[in-house]
């Protein structure tokens, strides 16, 4: 247990400060090459550093080598965490720099997958609370190459106000790393920390006013590593609960839209800004339903406010994937 | 309370989970083919992925129902 809470310690001490440290520097580097976009929810349209993707990787490669180095017994787990993640970002990474086709990530995210299942990193139990297990040997490796692109296109579809990815991540991965601890699956709780604290330090420039967007590079990373865990720690379920405002933000987009689009290439915008920089619900009938879109359905909010209520969502979504875990234990 | 509906949609989407995953243990787990030597667990596996698709078809049309229930003044402004 003495190893186990040093590695924890070390872990996410080291994943917090290698992005709160390098952030600032690739913040720096960005803005000197003029590699930044317009906020358009911000007073005055102000420009903005991206990708942050580079910082967030840097982040989880140092804390989970770390591990790897520590943990001898996970080694194989953590290969294929961190070799999904870089795969996943380098995707973010090919869409930051050119504009692809709505196709592009879904498909290019499942191919991420592949080295969880090459290095057998998973267990072809899906287990549910109350009922127990089901064991779907081939089935399972189609869940696993599902599971990358929903997290990462769901993390990346909720990242549309300042600090909401990270911060939506670091709520979503605390209550994975609490659930993982309730199974007793040390080892891969403290993998997850990584994910805990890389998004913290992070949500610390990305927090309204932003200095620096994540990018689908940052988006993309932060959701594959989510999901790559959940397959790893054998908590599918509890990790699909503790992302259920991002879920459902994907889940009315796609029902409105009725097919799998990009976001840029969709001309009536859900929300509207109002002349004192706040969003407002659009009267526009062809405009894609989204979170934010109902959460300003009742009246128009600040970003920040915004961002805040999708926080109180994600604490209570994390609560019942807790919740879930405890009932793991329970069988009917 | 902002986006209360979406508090209920959440924990309505949870219930659904628990339920759905249920059904999918006791429909799934006791499919089992036998006499086809090699090809038991493909076929196996392969109905059990037809019957898996389906309940997630239906889990997904009952969330589409109840999303349209929940937030239906919402989706009407």
């Amino acid at each position: 247990m003495q190893d186990q809470i040093i590695a924890a310690v070390l872990v996410s001490t080291i994943a917090f400060f290698t992005v709160y440290f390098f952030t600032p520097l690739l913040i720096k580097f960005l803005e000197k090459r003029n590699v930044m976009v317009k906020d358009y929810h911000r007073k005055g349209g102000a420009m903005v550093a991206r990708p942050g993707g580079p910082a967030i990787i840097s982040g989880i490669v140092a804390s989970e080598m770390a591990l790897y180095v520590l943990m001898p017994i996970v080694r194989v787990e953590i290969s294929a965490i961190v070799i999904t993640t870089i795969l996943a970002f380098f995707v973010g990474l090919v869409d930051d720099k050119k504009v692809m086709g709505g196709w592009f990530k879904p498909l290019a995210l499942a191919l991420t997958a592949v080295p969880i299942i090459l290095l057998g990193a998973y267990d072809s139990d899906l287990a549910f609370p109350l009922f127990g297990a089901v064991n779907i040997p081939l089935l399972y490796i189609v869940v696993a190459i599902f599971m990358i692109p929903i997290t990462g296109n769901t993390i990346n579809s909720i990242d549309v106000l300042n600090g909401v990815a990270s911060g939506f991540m670091v709520i979503a991965s605390s209550a994975l790393t609490i659930s993982l601890i309730i199974l007793e699956n040390y080892e891969i709780a403290i993998a997850s920390l990584s994910l805990v604290f890389v998004s913290l330090a992070f949500y610390k420039y990305h927090k309204f006013p932003s200095k620096i967007f994540p990018g689908d590079s940052g988006a993309l990373t932060l959701g594959a590593m989510y999901g790559a865990i959940a397959i790893v720690g054998e908590v599918e379920v509890i990790a699909a609960i503790a992302l259920g405002p991002a879920i459902i933000n994907s889940f009315l987009f796609l029902s409105s839209m009725k097919r799998i689009v990009e976001h840029r290439e969709i001309k009536s915008k859900p929300v509207v800004l109002t002349d004192d920089y706040k969003l407002k619900a659009t009267s526009d009938k062809d405009a894609s339903v989204t979170l934010v879109r109902l959460i300003v359905a009742g009246g128009q909010l600040t970003e920040k406010e915004i961002g805040s209520v999708i926080f109180k969502l994600t604490v209570f979504s994390g609560f019942l994937a807790i919740l879930t875990a405890f009932l793991m234990g329970v069988s009917l | 309370m902002k986006g209360s509906s979406v508090y209920t949609f959440i924990f309505v989407m949870w219930i659904l989970i628990i339920l759905g995953g249920g059904i999918s243990i006791l429909i799934l787990a006791p499919i089992s083919i036998s006499g086809y030597g090699e090809f038991d667990l493909i076929l196996s596996s392969g109905i059990k992925a037809i019957v898996a698709f389906g309940l997630v078809v239906v889990w997904i049309l009952i969330l589409t129902k109840i999303k349209n229930w929940i937030f239906e003044t919402e989706l009407k402004g």
